[in-house]
């Protein structure tokens, strides 16, 4: 499920040698980097899935639309679990909705949750990781017994127990629940990044020059440390979309009148035997989605992150 | 070596009282009346009785109070009792045997399979059976697991009727290997790569070009030397994976419809049964735990460089 999520060992591991090899990934690649990444098929081709189905989630009705019905709440009961016809290419759904506008329009929740989730993760681990490895004792000894109690329990049973005590499951509270568990990897990431970083010579430097703590940590620390978190964002999207269909499939996601492929397959699990499209489809689209993510994150990670070439 | 184990397992404390408290208030605060889901939907409960079930479960006392009941009980060993007036400890006594055959299966597959590919790929580096592994690591992860698990239960059981569908009829390993397989998933793809990292770091290693000065042959190198000490990571990584393995159970167990813990918690997350997934969940902390404590102590067999004090 979230494997994705996982502690991104190399990283972690080489990153918490405090080693003079660290402050490599920490400069910005060279302004070649980019257009010599664009050269590379392992980069352009996930990056285009990315963009295409971004697109597909800020307007999905002009997809939707492409084989004349677009519309995933026009529906008919005569149609329930029919086969691919003309003008509906993935067949119908057991409420005899298109499957084809249904399974675009899935993307809007998917990509929602992934990118806030992230986004949400990303802040508290540059936060909570830059006080722990910059100030060290008590803060340090806090932050990190936190991220034990996290990391000490499987996320799914936490995920489900916290869901579970919400009323309302919308695109928000179940981004807040995947966060509340997801910050602990990338926070560990943040902290041996600082941890490195703050020993270096121009943070000695600027410390002697006068500067006080604030501004070292946010004009030399965290700019200079950011990178290794930084370039697992996109791995943690693909992760985090992975986690929010599986507890939508076990039922306490998102639930049914939202369109999101979690919500699809849940609902595929008793009809699959007659209409197999019904979970070939959205777990297509969910594949591929997550797999566009990883491959553009491992290879941006290869990248940006010499140590792990 | 004695301090050491003494001081790891008096860090445990702390964390295992933040996870048990973590997950205590989680289930306290799931909505619903405790007295009336023990009752049934359709039950009148008079007041008389409902202040007899509220005196017995404590549930009258304010929360903490609640806990601290709880914690003393755990101590004495006493997991509670749930909704079904069976003890907590019976109900974990009677699944744990299914989650355990799973889980250990499932770490052999890992290790056995992620070993062998990311060792393979490593003496292979830069030719077809590394980017074969690289490239297919990377597919595995970008399937969610649990549509690789309905799919291989469709095409292996309902169609090709080579394994069991469901359930634990047919007994260890049969019943086993399938969600074992798709379980492995999770964590073949990591464990491969980072062995593959790991042996190609070590390859280089002056103890190797020492070993091979002495005139000992390729083979006798490449495994005592080099396999040897590159397992440490991995060791490590195997023992952070069991929580994302006993996670994964809740969805494979569900899919397979095997009776063991993970199945169990997601039953009784659905009851609002809150000692039952107390229970478990503590049951499941606790394991991880001890097991990444026994991981640590390994260090110092795999590589003798590490000295633990």
């Amino acid at each position: 499920m979230t494997s994705a999520l996982q502690p991104t060992t190399p990283a972690a591991s080489a990153a918490g040698d405090a080693g003079p090899a660290t402050p490599a990934p920490a400069r910005p690649a060279e302004p070649g980097t980019f257009s010599r990444l664009m050269r590379r098929p392992r980069f352009f081709l996930p990056l285009a899935m990315v963009v295409l189905l971004c697109a597909m989630a800020a307007v999905p009705s002009a997809f939707a639309g492409w084989f004349g019905h677009g519309d995933p709440h026009q529906c008919s009961l005569e149609h329930s679990g029919q086969g691919p016809t003309s003008g509906h290419p993935f067949g119908f759904d057991v409420q005899g909705c298109d499957l084809y506008s249904n399974v675009v329009h899935g993307a809007r929740d998917s990509l929602s949750i992934g990118l806030l989730t992230t986004a949400l993760t990303l802040v508290v681990a540059v936060v909570l990781g830059s006080l722990a490895g910059f100030f060290g004792s008590v803060t340090d000894m806090a932050i990190s017994r936190l991220m034990d109690v996290f990391f000490g329990f499987p996320m799914l049973v936490g995920m489900i127990v916290v869901l579970e005590t919400f009323s309302v499951h919308s695109i928000l509270s179940v981004s807040l629940v995947l966060a509340l568990f997801s910050w602990p990897v990338l926070t560990r990431i943040m902290r041996s990044s600082v941890l490195a970083t703050r020993g270096l010579d121009y943070v000695t430097a600027a410390r002697e020059l006068g500067a006080g703590p604030l501004r070292i940590l946010l004009r030399h620390v965290i700019p200079n440390a950011i990178m290794p978190v930084a370039v697992l964002t996109s791995i943690t999207i693909g992760g985090v979309i992975t986690a929010e269909a599986s507890l939508t499939f076990i039922g306490v996601g998102l639930t049914a009148p939202s369109i999101s492929w979690g919500v699809q397959l849940n609902s595929a699990q008793q009809y699959f035997t007659v209409h197999p499209g019904l979970l070939v489809f959205p777990a297509l689209f969910l594949s591929l989605a997550v797999l566009s993510f990883v491959l553009l994150g491992d290879c941006l990670r290869d990248a940006f992150d010499p140590r792990l070439r | 070596m004695a301090s050491y184990v003494l001081r790891r397992v008096l860090l445990m404390v702390p964390v295992l009282l933040g996870t048990t408290f973590v997950i205590y208030a989680a289930v306290y605060a799931l909505p619903g009346d405790p007295v009336q889901a023990l009752a049934g939907p359709d039950h009148v409960v008079t007041p008389a009785t409902a202040a007899a079930i509220k005196e017995h479960y404590h549930l009258g006392d304010p929360f903490l109070v609640q806990y601290w009941h709880y914690l003393t009980g755990l101590l004495h060993g006493d997991f509670g009792i749930d909704l079904n007036n069976t003890p907590v400890s019976a109900v974990i006594a009677g699944s744990w045997p299914v989650t355990v055959k799973l889980a250990v299966m499932t770490w052999i597959i890992e290790a056995v399979v992620g070993v062998g590919l990311g060792y393979l790929a490593a003496l292979r580096a830069g030719r077809f059976a590394d980017l074969a592994v690289l490239s297919g690591s990377s597919l595995v992860l970008g399937v969610p697991y649990f549509i690789t698990a309905y799919v291989a239960q469709i095409v292996l059981g309902v169609k090709l009727h080579w394994f069991p569908v469901s359930g634990t009829d047919d007994g260890w390993p049969l019943s086993y290997l399938v969600p074992a397989l798709c379980l492995a998933l999770l964590g073949v793809p990591e464990i491969a790569r980072l062995t593959r990292a790991s042996v190609l770091e070590n390859l280089g290693a002056d103890f190797v070009d020492t070993a091979t000065a002495k005139g000992l042959s390729r083979s006798r190198v490449l495994v005592r030397h080099v396999l040897r000490t590159s397992l440490v990571p991995v060791v490590s990584m195997l023992g952070t994976n069991l929580g994302y393995l006993l996670s994964g159970t809740i969805l494979i167990e569900g899919i397979f419809n095997l009776p063991g813990l993970g199945f169990q918690v997601f039953q009784s997350v659905q009851q609002h049964d809150g000692p039952t997934v107390v229970g478990i969940s503590t049951l499941l902390v606790l394991v991880f735990l001890l097991v990444n404590l026994v991981v640590d102590l390994l260090y110092g067999v795999l590589d003798p460089r590490i000295r633990l004090d």
